[in-house]
């Protein structure tokens, strides 16, 4: 197989690491959801913590993006 | 096929040559000087005339230092408040220039980690010249998790240094890699209504809902910026 055909398989696996980042962030709002229906009261404290947290699982889907994209334009 | 990667490149504007100095003005550098003024004519003019009932914009610059206010009380404590200036100064950058960045024909500066990592690293060094100044060499517990059993600690230290030292890392490259996604995918469904013809205007509407969408995340990528900065002001200050 051509090295160049390699790359773009290369390409297409390292997104897969998408299906992580959204089960994640789904899981993470999923919760939210859950958790303010039971206790309204605490809804802005279970916001912060609700957008750190899907932050930090998009920022792993976005870092095999961020890979993708080097192997598309930059090898 | 143009690459979708173009519009991060770093072009000269005005550049002459001064025999010993070479002058040049980038438009990153133009973006940087627009959000400057942006920042400064906003805060001007909003506490321009002061008044115990509030008008519009008094109410703006208002509500963003309250909400930074109680962001940083509520995660690092009321002795973290000296550190304000710092949050504040850092939420204003970050989202001035994210949000022109979105703004087309304009240079976006945080999907360019020279910037984000100068910012991330300034944080990392005031975080830990804070942590060793308070707490002396007890801040070196924050690398050890409460209720590790003694035989696991060096272990454990070992992976937490690492943890830690990949926090400026972690924090820039978010910054930057969500602005870049970002942009990215905003010009490859721009290429699409390009190539569909008539059928454009499909696109076009997916086109204007992400646009909304980036606006959304420029102002929260500064927020978690800012939220992050707090928690690990609040470790320094508190040891977990």
């Amino acid at each position: 197989m051509e090295l160049e055909a390699l790359k773009y398989i290369g390409v297409g696996l390292s997104s897969v690491a998408m299906l992580g980042a959204a089960l994640g962030v789904g899981n993470i709002f999923g919760a939210l959801l859950n958790g303010m229906a039971r206790n309204p009261e605490v809804k802005s404290e279970m916001m912060r913590s609700a957008l750190i947290g899907a932050a930090l699982a998009e920022a792993m889907g976005l870092f095999a993006f961020l890979i993708a994209l080097l192997l598309i334009f930059a090898v | 096929m143009i690459n979708p990667l173009d519009q991060f490149k770093v072009t000269n504007i005005v550049s002459f040559d001064l025999g010993i100095i070479k002058f040049v003005f980038t438009n990153a550098a133009f973006t940087l000087v627009l959000s400057y003024i942006a920042v400064l004519l906003l805060s001007n003019v909003s506490t321009l005339r002061l008044s115990i009932i509030p008008g519009k914009s008094q109410v703006l610059a208002e509500s963003f230092y309250n909400m930074l206010a109680d962001l940083l009380c509520a995660t690092a404590g009321s002795k973290a408040m000296r550190f304000l200036p710092l949050i504040m100064t850092l939420f204003i950058f970050i989202a001035a220039n994210n949000v022109l960045g979105v703004v087309p024909f304009l240079f976006s500066t945080t999907s360019h980690f020279s910037v984000t990592f100068s910012l991330s690293i300034l944080v990392f060094i005031i975080v830990l010249i804070t942590g060793f100044v308070r707490n002396g060499w007890k801040y070196l517990n924050v690398l050890l998790p409460s209720g590790t059993p003694w035989f696991f600690a060096p272990l454990m230290f070992i992976i937490e240094f690492f943890a830690y030292m990949a926090r400026p890392i972690s924090l820039a490259v978010r910054l930057a890699a969500n602005m870049i996604a970002g942009h990215v995918v905003i010009k490859v469904l721009a290429s699409f209504v390009l190539l569909s013809g008539f059928f454009g205007f499909l696109p076009f509407m997916l086109l204007t809902i992400l646009s909304a969408f980036e606006i959304l995340i420029a102002i929260l990528q500064a927020y978690i910026f800012t939220v992050l900065t707090c928690t690990y002001l609040s470790e320094a200050y508190n040891l977990h």
